[in-house]
């Protein structure tokens, strides 16, 4: 027997899918994948959506989420096979050989529970340990993994606790029961960058300690690069490449690797501000109903044709921003100037013209369309209300429109479902872009697509800003993003503009705490980047 | 500022009693509209107009409503329901023993359908598109579709006639021991039971399988429990909420909508109570009952909405 922890031999996964229209048919999500995990060691899963990458991560718990089926191949775990033992068999591999930490552990964890009772619901479970004994080290596991309050956290409940804090609980309930192997599943991915880093470096450091072995599933190379001696990269359920991090990062063989190492490789040369900026944010002040103030005193320029990138965590008033812009949250205090005269605060009261020339695109392209409109009716729809257009004038400028977003006129009549998230994406930026506006609100944009077609959005951004010389406010948490495409930045924190100015001024030192802290926590694609950022931080951010 | 639970909690109590006092006043409306002069139906067709003046005078009917109306909330708040126009005696007396009973029995159909509906809903929920589920559903389906009192009279023609298991005439007396009186309700218990399970029963399951696509349930069983400690701890506290508004629902029907039961085995509660003075034209006694019902309906529901409040751990715990 070999002293593999960990064998998945010849692998395939299949499901059922019942698109609409179309008859129920099988499909395939994991081709013959094939892997090896010794005891201690640690495995990069990675891949964009769709890649199969959780699927194969829960094979080794022999789980299928929803109707997902594993039809042929074998996954041994501690040299049985798991795809032969009955359900009995499995619940003493569950939990107790193999656990799990899920991507959102905020919704992860029963809300009727205290923390302490599930994270020792486990060990008690399998008899590994009393209550007392199970406390003890849940409380030490706390403490390790740097948890405030590490004796009485366990007593909250899970809404009481911070998304940071609540991945790093789970991260605790799956080291409770002494597994010999743990399941990552994009465990950072829902987490802003600063505090990324800190739980990103306990899931390091109790992997050190504890010499669990461990499957680290992401879409994020550099993330990944942090935490594992092997990567196994993944595409539309194939295996790419795989090899030690060293390997993958400094020389990837196959092409879609090498694309992966490179990705937020735009380069943009930022412009020099103009005198008469297309909008002003003058001393704006907001808050929900009355009482939390989430804008304090906030002023900033757009200028025609150019990109002003908002960043900050979750809670730094960067959305809210965008609220009131739009109008949608009057301010309490302050002016907003566009194209040289004062907008009125509230949405309802602005004109139409207005309306049109301040457009939004949203993070979630997929709610923000009418699933029951054709892609023809969507973009054609603020053709119509703008400058009432109809037949075919309306139809001719609907495809122009497809085909500045290098879709084209085959997709004129299919339906969002029928479209990948990129794609729905960029029917989102026509349609904003039909309304032939000055600015567009850029709310995230990127932020739920893969890093590739990430990235073919951004191009395709400063593409159409180059021929329509609209001017961007770029909102996002991802500073990669705001490197390559913004002309000036605004970094926000806690409601306040903590450093403005164009692009090169905010990014050369000397930094402030926060802005330092906030560029040191983005990963790197290299490694020991993760040692290096801690060994030099001065703050820590404000969701820990 | 108290605790949140407790603010809320006296805010739902504080809208039960407003809507008391609303539900009060449209039943005096409603008794008041209703056709016919209740001076003359207690004399009869044959009185004097001397006399039914007199009696109007002395029964205080030629006051406006809004003062006989707040006479009678008063009364009310005092604790006298006032006196039967049928038989001159005072209203509280003789509901207080229907009141008993229908309790009595409601209670009983109670403890025996609401464990019963939750456990078949468990089962359902864990045997899920299978058998059991359908059978459960099945058979509770089919008993909710037979109006109660087809159900009743098949049960007295099958079970105590054919069979002679246990009395088709539900009477009680002082006498009788537990065991005497249980045996006497046996069947309208069976037939309350039928009415009322099918809905709790579907409810359960509705909310748990409901509970059971979150992300919780998938960590509970990727740590290798078992599908009924799944259920049980994790997906069971999260449906709380609509189970016990449901079951509240159908508690208060035990109460005020037993009457066609009550009629059929000719039992002494407050829905044969209630219609027999409606036949008589007794407007104080049916008002009585019908507030008596309504407060029943009204707190059973304060205390669904208390429970899914306190079953609430955002509410509970605030941050």
């Amino acid at each position: 027997m070999s002293d593999n922890l960990l064998e998945i031999k010849n692998l395939k996964i299949g499901a059922t899918v019942y698109p609409p229209g179309e008859k129920p048919h099988d499909i395939t999500i994991v081709h013959d994948v094939s892997l090896n995990l010794k005891k201690g060691q640690v495995m990069g899963l990675i891949g964009e959506s769709g890649a199969g990458k959780s699927t194969i991560g829960l094979s080794s718990m022999s789980y299928g989420r929803g109707g997902v089926e594993i039809t042929g191949g074998e996954v041994f775990v501690n040299g049985r096979d798991i795809l032969q033992i009955q359900a009995q068999g499995l619940r003493q591999l569950r939990g107790r050989e193999v656990t799990y930490v899920s991507q959102s552990a905020a919704a992860s964890f029963n809300p009727a529970m205290r923390l302490m009772d599930q994270v020792i619901e486990t060990t008690i479970l399998h008899g590994l340990s009393n209550k007392a004994q199970a406390e003890e080290r849940a409380i030490e596991l706390f403490r390790s993994l740097g948890l405030p309050d590490p004796e009485n956290i366990g007593n909250r409940y899970p809404h009481q606790v911070s998304g940071g804090q609540l991945q790093r609980v789970m991260t605790a309930m799956a080291l409770c029961p002494k597994p010999d192997l743990i399941v990552f599943d994009e465990p950072t991915t829902a987490l802003d960058v600063t505090t990324q880093i800190d739980v990103l470096a306990a899931i390091k450091k109790a992997i050190r300690d504890t010499g669990v072995a461990a499957l680290y599933i992401t879409h994020d190379l550099a993330v990944v690069a942090q935490v594992s001696d092997e990567i196994l990269v993944l595409r539309h359920g194939n295996m790419v490449e795989h090899g030690t991090v060293q390997e993958i990062i400094e020389a990837p063989k196959e092409e879609y690797t090498q694309e992966l190492v490179k990705a937020h490789s735009i380069t943009h040369e930022e412009k020099k501000p103009t005198d008469n900026p297309i909008l002003r944010v003058e001393n704006i002040s907001a808050s929900y109903s009355g009482e939390i103030q989430v804008l304090k005193d906030v002023s900033v320029d757009i200028h025609p044709g150019q990109t002003l990138a908002v960043v900050g965590e979750s809670g730094s008033g960067k959305s809210t921003l965008a609220r009131v812009i739009t109008g949608l949250l009057p301010p309490s205090d302050g002016r907003i100037i566009f194209d040289g005269k004062e907008l009125t605060p509230a949405l309802p009261d602005r004109n139409i013209d207005d309306l049109r020339e301040l457009q939004m695109i949203y993070q979630m392209a997929d709610v923000a369309m009418n699933p029951r409109q054709t892609v023809g009716q969507i973009i054609g729809r603020p053709l119509e209300l703008y400058f009432g257009m109809k037949g075919a004038e309306k139809r001719k400028r609907v495809i122009e429109l497809l085909d500045e977003i290098e879709m084209g006129e085959k997709f004129i009549d299919r339906y969002p479902a029928e479209l990948s998230g990129g794609q729905k994406q960029r029917v989102c930026i026509a349609r904003s872009l039909a309304a032939k506006p000055k600015l567009i609100i850029c709310d995230e944009v990127t932020s739920a697509l893969d890093p590739l077609v990430a990235d073919g959005i951004l191009k395709l951004l400063l593409n159409l800003q180059k021929i329509e010389n609209v001017a961007y406010l770029f909102i996002t948490h991802d500073l990669a993003t705001v490197k390559s495409i913004s002309d000036s930045i605004a970094v926000m924190y806690l409601g306040e503009l903590v450093r403005y100015g164009t692009k090169s001024e905010v990014l050369s030192p000397p930094f402030d705490d926060y802005t330092d802290l906030l560029l040191s926590s983005v990963p790197e694609m290299k490694l020991g980047w993760l040692e290096e950022v801690l060994a030099h931080r001065k703050m820590e951010s404000a969701g820990n | 500022m108290g605790h949140p639970i407790l603010n809320l909690v006296a805010q739902r109590i504080a809208l039960g009693l407003l809507l008391l006092f609303l539900a009060s006043g449209l039943i005096f409306i409603g008794t008041q509209i209703l056709p016919g002069d209740v001076a003359q139906s207690i004399l009869g067709q044959s009185a004097t107009p001397e006399a039914v003046a007199n009696l109007r005078k002395e029964l205080g009917l030629n006051d406006p409503a809004y003062v006989r109306y707040f006479e009678w909330l008063s009364g009310v708040l005092q604790g006298d329901l006032g006196t039967a126009l049928s038989n001159g005696k005072s209203i509280a007396e003789g509901i207080s023993n229907r009141l008993q009973n229908t309790l009595f029995l409601a209670s009983w159909a109670a403890a025996f359908s609401v464990p019963l509906a939750v456990i078949l809903g468990l089962l359902a929920v864990q045997y899920r598109n299978r058998w059991p589920d359908k059978l459960i559903s099945g058979v509770s389906l089919a008993s909710i579709s037979l109006p109660e009192f087809f159900i009743g009279y098949l049960l007295i023609y099958f079970v105590s006639v054919q069979l002679g298991w246990f009395p088709s005439v539900a009477i009680l007396n002082e006498t009788m021991t537990l065991g005497e009186k249980l045996n006497a309700i046996a069947l309208p218990v069976v037939v309350l039971t039928m009415v009322v399970l099918a809905h709790m029963m579907r409810m359960t399951r509705a909310a748990i399988l409901n509970v059971m696509q979150s992300a919780y349930i998938e960590t509970a069983e990727l740590k290798g429990l078992n599908p009924f400690t799944v259920i049980r701890k994790h997906a069971f506290p999260n449906a709380i909420a609509p189970i016990v508004n449901v079951v509240m629902i159908n508690l208060a029907y035990l109460v005020v909508g037993v009457v066609i039961v009550e009629v059929i085995f000719v039992y002494p509660g407050m829905g044969q109570y209630l219609v027999d003075h409606v036949s008589k034209r007794d407007v104080p006694v049916v008002q009585a009952c019908a507030l008596i019902f309504a407060s029943v309906y009204i707190s059973l529901n304060i205390i669904a909405d208390i429970v899914s409040i306190v079953a609430n751990p955002r509410l509970r715990h605030p941050k």
